[in-house]
């Protein structure tokens, strides 16, 4: 892959565009640059793996392609240690609200990488009365990496989209914000009135 | 044939016999379970698979069984007209394998089991509304949307007992007392090797029971495949137990091409045989490094992963994947090898041997490791045959079991290699059984590898497959045990009916009864040990 390739991503530059518009203070903004550049690096992946994807993501691991070159290598058992989740494989509705609760127990800032067909639309198993069609459905998507399952250079592309978008990002009034459940089912209204209704 | 009408004939002399791929029994339901005890006493006390069926005009269930003295296989089918309340007679007391391949019946079709000791669903949510596999079921997303709130914990089951007067009673059963103290794992745990659940019940620190609760992975594969042509479900194959993808197409292939009678050319089954062999090797090193991390020595994985890529490119130089290969279809091969495969393969067979002194020294000999695995876990012979557990963890149990022996598929009738037979029934057994069977593979591969003949690597079949109307059962000895195919065809492009029959749900069923009474760290161990694939499992 060409380097003017890695850098094409519509979605980053209009979201410096973003914020270059709307102006910043320049001790914040300077501040923001060296933490981004920090939590960029060092960005904990949540060990959350279903099928076939999750095996490429232990070789992404392993010693020939060894994500610790690019900070990803600290692997957590438990959300509320990780930044983000790599959603390795298929999500069914028996494990949608058991993924949905791990990703509520992220801490923010989090993200969400849907890894392979499966977790992207449902993949050769769309068709299904048991699977869930895009696990954009349940939880908002940062990265989205196709494959079935994707070679472990391109879930490094992935990743390494995920760390540019965490470089511009504005870490101070920004991501950083504490966002609680009630918010959340704000924002939601029709998951708020069904998780309602069940309690 | 004489034979099972010999053994049939004197318990239930109403039997219909059919000719078909093998000796089927159609044997009324009320006769059935006698039938079942004496077919086990006359040595068929294997059964090997359990398949649901929707036939259309009946509900009922395709038993096929193997007898462990000579291996030869024979089918008995079950049915019952009543769509409404259908019931037919549990044999889990005979063969404990269908205790949980029973609930996976009433799972996909709501055949309730009489005398079944615990009646509830498997893979599917408690509220989830129709029998998926049913014909006349409802696809309707608003019926079953995907729900967000956590399903009811479920302790309460039923069992529906047979009084003496032939009348049938609901019993309300409890899984678990209300006194016991009961641990969740899983579904998201790293040491459970993908997303299944144990529901732990424990007395300080011993394990007193298991409740198995899978289908967080159900994708219900077994229904996309009625709708697809016979080449088209191929893929679904790798996408289940995704370390013994080759060996799983392998068994369909054959399977539709048993129906088709078509045979594979020779070059194709020899390749075929090398390519299964080459994903053992891969698996049993995968095994041997999740393995040793879960235990903790977390630089075995490092070695294991180190050998699997080297075959891991092999494979993808022919292939054009790493891990869903695709590579067998109906006939025999999608494409030829690559030029590089045979020097390649010679490669890896001269540093295999150099690898595996390298893992025992580094970790087989370990004290702790030794301390860990021995005497834990203990599957004594007779809980292996009646849980079903073909594979390296029953031949761990001194139970000879190799498919690739006993019934010889493609050219494994010629070959020399031994089955690994240990008779230690624990964990550090089960762990050595596999190391040993990756010497057993490169034997088999460097007796083939130069020798693959020439010729075409595809037979000549039609376009558009239809297969006859019949049934037929297929099984190779994938990486983990014996890998079965049913396939029900009423002569349409599609099939009526095609389970898949994987080892593993077998494999998770015995956890329950081999941990009773260990500690929970053991748990880990014995899980591991079984290594057991959960997209297998739930399908």
């Amino acid at each position: 892959m060409k380097w003017e390739d890695f850098n094409e991503n519509e979605y980053i530059e209009s979201l410096v565009e973003e914020l270059k518009s709307s102006g910043q203070n320049v001790v914040v903004g300077k501040l923001d640059q060296l933490i981004n550049w920090g939590r960029s690096n060092s960005l904990w992946p949540l060990t959350f793996a279903t099928s076939c994807c999750g095996i490429e993501f232990i070789s992404l691991g392993a010693a020939r392609y060894d994500m610790a070159r690019f900070g990803f290598e600290v692997a957590r058992s438990s959300p509320r240690q990780a930044d983000f989740m790599m959603v390795a494989g298929t999500i069914v509705h028996r494990m949608a609200p058991v993924f949905r609760r791990l990703y509520e127990q992220l801490a923010e800032p989090k993200y969400v990488i849907a890894v392979g067909g499966c977790a992207i639309s449902g993949g050769p198993f769309r068709n299904s009365y048991h699977v869930v069609k895009g696990i954009d459905e349940i939880v908002p998507v940062d990265v989205f990496i196709p494959g079935c399952p994707p070679r472990p250079e391109a879930m490094f592309y992935g990743l390494m989209q995920l760390q540019r978008k965490v470089k511009v990002e504005r870490f101070f009034g920004g991501v950083n914000r504490k966002r609680t459940r009630e918010d959340f089912f704000r924002e939601n209204p029709e998951i708020a009135e069904r998780e309602h209704a069940q309690e | 044939m004489a034979d099972i009408k010999d053994i049939i004939g004197k318990v239930c002399p109403d039997a219909v016999y059919e000719e078909n791929e093998r000796p089927l029994a159609v044997v009324p339901d009320a006769k059935w379970h006698d039938v079942a005890v004496a077919l086990k006493n006359a040595s068929y006390d294997w059964l090997i698979a359990l398949v649901g069926e929707d036939f259309g005009d009946a509900l009922g269930c395709m038993y096929y069984l193997k007898s462990t003295a000579d291996h030869s296989i024979i089918s008995v089918k079950v049915v019952t007209t009543d769509r409404e309340n259908p019931m037919i007679h549990s044999v889990s007391d005979i063969w404990k394998v269908a205790i949980n391949e029973e609930r996976e019946v009433y799972d996909f079709f709501g055949i309730k089991f009489i005398n079944h000791p615990d009646m509830r669903r498997l893979f599917l949510r408690n509220d989830w509304v129709g029998y998926p596999l049913r014909k006349d079921y409802d696809m309707n997303p608003d019926l079953n949307p995907v729900r967000l709130y956590h399903e009811e914990p479920d302790d309460a089951s039923v069992s529906y007992q047979e009084g003496a007067d032939g009348k049938i009673t609901a019993v309300p059963v409890k899984v678990f007392g209300d006194n016991e103290f009961v641990v969740n794992i899983g579904p998201q745990h790293p040491a459970t090797h993908g997303v299944l659940r144990f529901r732990t019940s424990l007395d300080g620190e011993e394990i007193k029971k298991i409740d198995l609760v899978c289908g967080y992975i159900h994708r219900g594969i077994e229904k996309l495949c009625e709708n697809l042509g016979y080449p088209q479900t191929i893929h679904f194959y790798d996408r289940m137990d995704y370390f013994s993808a080759l060996p799983n197409e392998h068994c369909v292939c054959s399977c539709i091409e048993k129906a088709l009678g078509v045979e594979a050319p020779r070059r194709a089954q020899v390749v075929r045989v090398i390519c299964d062999e080459l994903s053992r090797i891969a698996s049993h090193l995968l095994f041997f490094g999740t393995f040793c991390m879960d235990l903790g020595a977390t630089t075995a994985l490092f070695y294991g992963l180190r050998e699997r890529e080297t075959i891991l490119n092999i494979l993808e130089e022919t292939c054009g994947a790493r891990m869903s290969f695709n590579y067998y279809t109906i006939g025999g091969l999608r494409a030829d090898i690559h030029e590089t495969f045979i020097p390649k393969v010679k490669e890896l067979l001269a540093i295999m041997p150099k690898a595996l002194k390298e893992y025992h020294q580094l970790v087989t000999g370990n004290v702790i490791f030794q301390n860990r695995l021995k005497h834990v876990g203990i599957l004594s012979r007779e809980d292996a045959i009646s849980y079903g557990i073909g594979g390296p963890s029953g031949r761990a149990s001194g139970w000879a079991n190799d498919v690739r022996k006993t019934n010889p598929y493609a050219v494994y009738g010629e070959l020399d290699f031994e089955q690994v037979v240990m008779d230690g029934c624990d964990s550090f057994d089960r762990y050595l059984v596999r190391m040993k069977e990756i010497e057993q593979s490169m034997k088999i591969i460097e007796q083939l590898i130069d020798n693959i003949p020439e010729g075409e690597f595809c037979a000549k079949v039609p376009k558009i497959i239809k297969l006859p109307v019949g049934h037929w059962y297929q099984e190779v000895e994938a990486c983990r045990g014996a890998f079965g195919v049913y396939i029900d065809s009423r002569g349409e492009k599609t099939p009526y009916r095609m389970k898949v029959n994987g080892t593993c749900l077998r494999l998770a069923s015995i956890v329950d009864l081999i941990t009773r009474g260990s500690k929970i760290a053991d748990l880990i161990t014995i899980g591991g040990s079984l290594d057991y694939i959960v997209p297998d499992i739930d399908r």
